[in-house]
């Protein structure tokens, strides 16, 4: 980011929220508004800028969103992490003890904070996953935070939002002021460039499909759309995991919540009321910047 | 209410961790160095220190290894707060019994983020919208 585009987003964001940044908080920008790119279907924070200087009000509307409400951090709101370890786990070691294999999916997979607290539950699982396969496919739409996904490099203030120091110290190494994963934990994460507009068949089945603080960004018709493909994607007795502020419920009867478990749903065996392959919304394209 | 020492020979860095420990609700006691620390310590068990470590007089790693050995010492639950940020430094301090740990610099919601992890703060619903 350059520092006429952070002045700029500094001043925009104090004039619209109030919100007051420093200026060394170049690390929130990016880590907040890459994410909003790649849904606005632009390049980078330099193209949003642009967009924004042009008069977008929508597109300021949802950077000022962005910035003072939604971050991506490791084991963002612990909960779904408490669900996965205490609930979605033991039941598939059980329905999967055949097989032995489990496929995740990280459909929002952003700059890599979930997949690998994923990552780092199962490892800390220990042996009971001996002589399991578990696969975790983290996709995502910008192929720039993909690359940050990747490479598993965070900066000082990415590695203590949400991260007990045991794990930092446990799964990471550091490098200057920059702390990377490890290769054993970076190599149990597939990434793949994936618009959830498109056709995700091609990803095969899934047993855990996390779904996070994406589909707030679509209108009804598209969740519903999406809900469909994600209950095609997933086996009869997978789990369904979406953000905090997020539900299927008056939308969609593909999945069913899970009692007593916030944030996580089951397929109900329904099936979606209008199949709709992914030409048939242009609408949605065009919100997304197209 | 909770309480807090807040052990750093920077005045400035006391009275930001101050704001925000006070706006988490903790009643706070502040120390310059590892030996007002202990003797704070040995008056009143805090539930939480927040400690720098490289200080005049005694260091916060030795008074985390003293506090350690004092009766109750075990209670109050220890978050280094410094500029030391190599990896060696963290693994001597979780070895001498620290709960957790913030590199320097830190903002408000890191130390929200560790006091939640150590179980001093309820964790609040973050809103995803």
């Amino acid at each position: 980011m350059t520092p006429p585009d952070y002045e700029y987003l500094r001043k925009l964001l104090k004039d619209h929220s109030g919100l007051d940044l420093s200026a060394d908080k170049q690390y929130l920008i990016e880590s907040r508004l890459l994410p909003l790119s790649r849904k606005c279907g632009v390049s980078g924070i330099g193209e949003l800028v642009q967009k924004m200087k042009g008069g977008s009000s929508s597109i300021i509307a949802q950077v000022v969103e962005a910035m003072t409400t939604n971050e991506t951090f490791f084991f963002r709101d612990k909960v779904p992490f408490d669900h996965f370890r205490d609930t979605i786990m033991p039941e598939m070691l059980k329905a999967r003890a055949s097989r032995k294999s489990i496929r995740i999916w990280c459909a929002a997979g952003s700059t890599g904070q979930e997949p690998y607290s994923l990552a780092m539950a199962l490892k800390e699982m220990g042996a009971v996953l001996a002589g399991w396969r578990v696969e975790i496919i983290a996709t995502d739409l910008s192929t720039e935070v993909l690359e940050k996904s990747k490479s598993g490099v965070y900066s000082q203030f990415e590695v203590q939002r949400g991260l007990p120091i045991q794990l930092l110290v446990k799964y990471f190494k550091q490098n200057g002021e920059l702390w990377q994963i490890s290769p054993e934990l970076r190599a149990m994460v597939q990434h793949r460039q994936l618009n959830l507009l498109h056709d995700f068949s091609q990803l095969g089945t899934f047993d855990i499909i996390f779904c996070r603080n994406v589909l707030i960004y679509f209108d009804q018709d598209t969740k519903i759309n999406i809900f469909g493909r994600l209950a095609k994607a997933m086996e009869g007795d997978g789990f369904l995991v979406l953000g905090a502020a997020e539900t299927v419920v008056g939308l969609t009867d593909v999945f069913k919540p899970f009692p007593d478990k916030r944030g996580l749903y089951r397929p109900s065996g329904a099936r979606a009321a209008s199949p709709q392959g992914a030409t048939s919304m242009p609408k949605i394209a065009a919100m997304a910047g197209r | 209410m909770k309480t807090c020492l807040v052990v750093d020979d920077s005045s400035v860095v006391r009275k930001i961790a101050r704001r925000i420990l006070e706006d988490m609700d903790f009643q706070i006691t502040e120390a310059e160095d590892g030996e007002q620390a202990l003797a704070s310590c040995k008056e009143a068990m805090p539930d939480a220190v927040l400690l720098d470590w490289n200080m005049p007089v005694m260091d916060g790693y030795e008074f985390l290894g003293n506090l350690r050995r004092l009766p109750g010492g075990d209670v109050p639950k220890v978050v280094f707060c410094t500029t030391e940020n190599g990896m060696d430094h963290i693994s001597r301090a979780l070895h001498a019994g620290a709960n957790e740990y913030i590199m320097k610099p830190f903002d408000k919601d890191i130390v929200t983020a560790k006091f939640q992890e150590v179980g001093l703060v309820a964790l609040t619903e973050q809103s995803s919208v």
